[in-house]
């Protein structure tokens, strides 16, 4: 499984760094705990899955990973550096929203919804925040988005508003647009979830694409085959806890624990 | 509607492979036939009644485009416009200040709004006429020092009057269209990097103002209508230069005629420039795109022509 044609020679990375590191992190909202303590590696350059029931806190774990949410304890780091503070000796410092935006940039990040701009055209939505974030050239960007646009299958629909794409392409767009910053780690939040079936197949393609070109990917998912074939590792979550992780192929043929079995009875 | 089945039935006699298209004779209005009848007829009773009135009508075409009412109506545009402007960057500001999640700015946001919101435009316009009576003086240490009465011209006051009065309004508006923006537009804007202020600048307001255009629209139009106050604070405008012109020519109610009749213009005028923005805004939609006035127009009339076909 590891043996991924072209996974090793496209990006020569030490695939020993871990590039998220969370170490006993806690979530609450309210009176509501939704992660109760999470102690996870990604590697860099490896598929990182997550499953788990709804309600299980994957989503909102992957959310704390860019600091869309934050987390009120424990210690989250993204290629070695804090998510969201400043160590200095032993006190930590809030960032200010400049700074967590800047370490943003290097995170892209799929959602279930697709999140386009609607009043933006494809390319218009890709080139948007090169543009205006990174301060490309607009014909450097322009150039760049058509490439990924061609890469994710969309070169025609560059002047098409997100209204007149299909939820597939909608999320192939939303992919190239998170590709634009050339993010070194991507997290996808159920990527698939909000698509009709017979759509789900482009999108799973381009990110089967993306996971052998070496990208860290973190994708939350209900795609049994595509954590399968495609995921290096894999977590089950569940209660917002981390109930059983190890190789893919393993857990999900061969899960050890009770809750594991039944949530995959269910599923698979 | 029934010219579209029409043009779709197949040539007579030929045997079309699918289904047969519909031909129906379709469901008559004949109320609608009685219902403008009516109104055409109380219509021309009102003409009837305001020409046999004891009104002068020719005042209105001889004073229609007087010099003095060119001025007035080009005073009253430049104030709306210019109020306008201050109200809609006023609002926007004060609305994303209410947002704000700094207690200092949205809790001055709410009071500016409680005032401005709460006390009458007129009484507003004679408080700032009034000032002087606080500060004697504008003093801006080296760069400018004036006696209160002559820094607030007519204008300024009429300005200041309207403009902040009205910003109290738009922040409501603005933050209704800024609510209206779903927050996953923000959150994939935040996930790009991109900062807060540009998100609003780049991402939510440009979608915020499909809400906020209808009721700016509103606001306009009441705006131009609005600025007839303004002569109690000495600045002459449309609706002043017809009273002027009234009582120095004899003829005070033709002239109100006269104003009312220029309101109209302007207000359809404004109206007509609405569609474009809203059109504008609207791109990317996936409801069509409203129909500019012409294509209304040329709608109803084939419609209205097509009826006639087939009734």
């Amino acid at each position: 499984m590891t043996d991924k044609p072209g996974k090793t020679d496209a990006v020569p990375r030490d695939r020993s760094t871990a590039m998220v590191k969370a170490e006993g992190v806690h979530k609450s909202f309210g009176p509501l705990e939704v992660l109760k303590g999470i102690d996870l590696e990604v590697r860099s350059g490896e598929v990182f899955c997550l499953i788990g029931p709804s309600g299980s806190g994957k989503s909102t774990f992957l959310r704390c990973i860019n600091h869309l949410e934050k987390i009120n304890a424990g210690r989250l780091y993204v290629d070695g550096e804090l998510v969201g503070y400043r160590q200095q000796g032993d006190k930590l410092y809030e960032l200010r929203d400049r700074e967590v935006a800047l370490k943003r940039r290097d995170i892209g990040m799929v959602f279930q919804r697709f999140n386009l701009f609607p009043h933006m055209t494809a390319l218009e939505n890709v080139i948007e925040a090169p543009v205006q974030v990174k301060k490309q050239n607009k014909a450097e960007a322009r150039e760049r988005a058509r490439q990924l646009l061609d890469r994710v299958g969309l070169a025609d629909k560059a002047d098409s508003y997100p209204s007149q794409l299909s939820g597939g392409q909608q999320q192939r767009v939303a992919i190239a647009r998170a590709l634009a910053m050339d993010p070194k780690l991507m997290l996808f939040d159920e990527p698939t979830s909000a698509l009709d079936p017979e759509l789900v197949g482009d999108v799973l393609d381009v990110m089967r694409d993306l996971a052998e070109s070496g990208m860290t990917m973190v994708v939350v998912t209900h795609e049994m085959g595509f954590a399968r074939e495609v995921g290096d590792s894999l977590v089950f979550m569940d209660g917002g806890v981390v109930v059983e992780s190890g190789h893919p192929r393993e857990v999900l043929t061969n899960p050890q624990h009770e809750r594991t079995q039944s949530f995959l009875s269910k599923v698979l | 509607m029934t010219s579209d089945i029409d043009r779709t039935a197949g040539p007579k006699g030929s045997p079309s492979a699918g289904p047969e298209a519909i031909k129906a004779i379709p469901v008559r209005h004949y109320g609608r036939y009685v219902t403008a009848v009516i109104a055409i007829a109380i219509l021309v009773a009102i003409i009837y009644a305001f020409g046999q009135g004891k009104i002068n009508w020719h005042a209105v075409p001889d004073y229609f485009f007087d010099h003095r009412i060119l001025t007035g109506v080009y005073k009253t545009l430049l104030l709306t416009v210019l109020s306008m402007l201050i109200g809609i960057v006023g609002g926007i500001i004060l609305a994303v200040m209410r947002l704000s999640k700094n207690p200092v700015t949205s809790s001055i946001a709410w009071f500016y709004i409680w005032f401005f919101r709460g006390t009458p435009v007129l009484v507003q316009l004679f408080l700032w006429f009034n000032l002087g009576l606080v500060f004697e003086y504008v003093n801006l240490g080296p760069i400018y020092k004036n006696y209160w009465s002559d820094f607030m011209t007519p204008l300024l006051t009429a300005l200041l009057g309207l403009g902040l009065n009205e910003a109290a309004y738009m922040a409501e508006i603005c933050r209704a269209g800024l609510l209206a923006v779903d927050e996953g537009q923000s959150e994939a804007a935040h996930a790009l990097g991109m900062s807060y202020g540009r998100t609003l600048r780049r991402i939510v307001i440009p979608q915020a103002m499909r809400v906020i255009v209808p009721p700016t629209g509103n606001e306009v139009i009441n705006m131009l209508k609005t600025t007839s106050l303004v002569a109690a604070v000495q600045y002459p405008e449309l609706f002043r230069y017809a009273q002027d012109i009234g009582q120095n020519s004899g003829a005070p109610v033709e002239m109100y005629f006269l104003a009312a009749a220029w309101y109209l213009i302007m207000t359809s005028v404004l109206s007509v420039g609405q569609y474009y923005i809203e059109r504008y805004y609207a791109r990317g939609s996936s409801r069509a795109l409203p129909p500019t006035p012409w294509q209304k127009v040329r709608a109803h009339l084939t419609t209205f022509s097509s009826r006639k076909v087939t009734a």
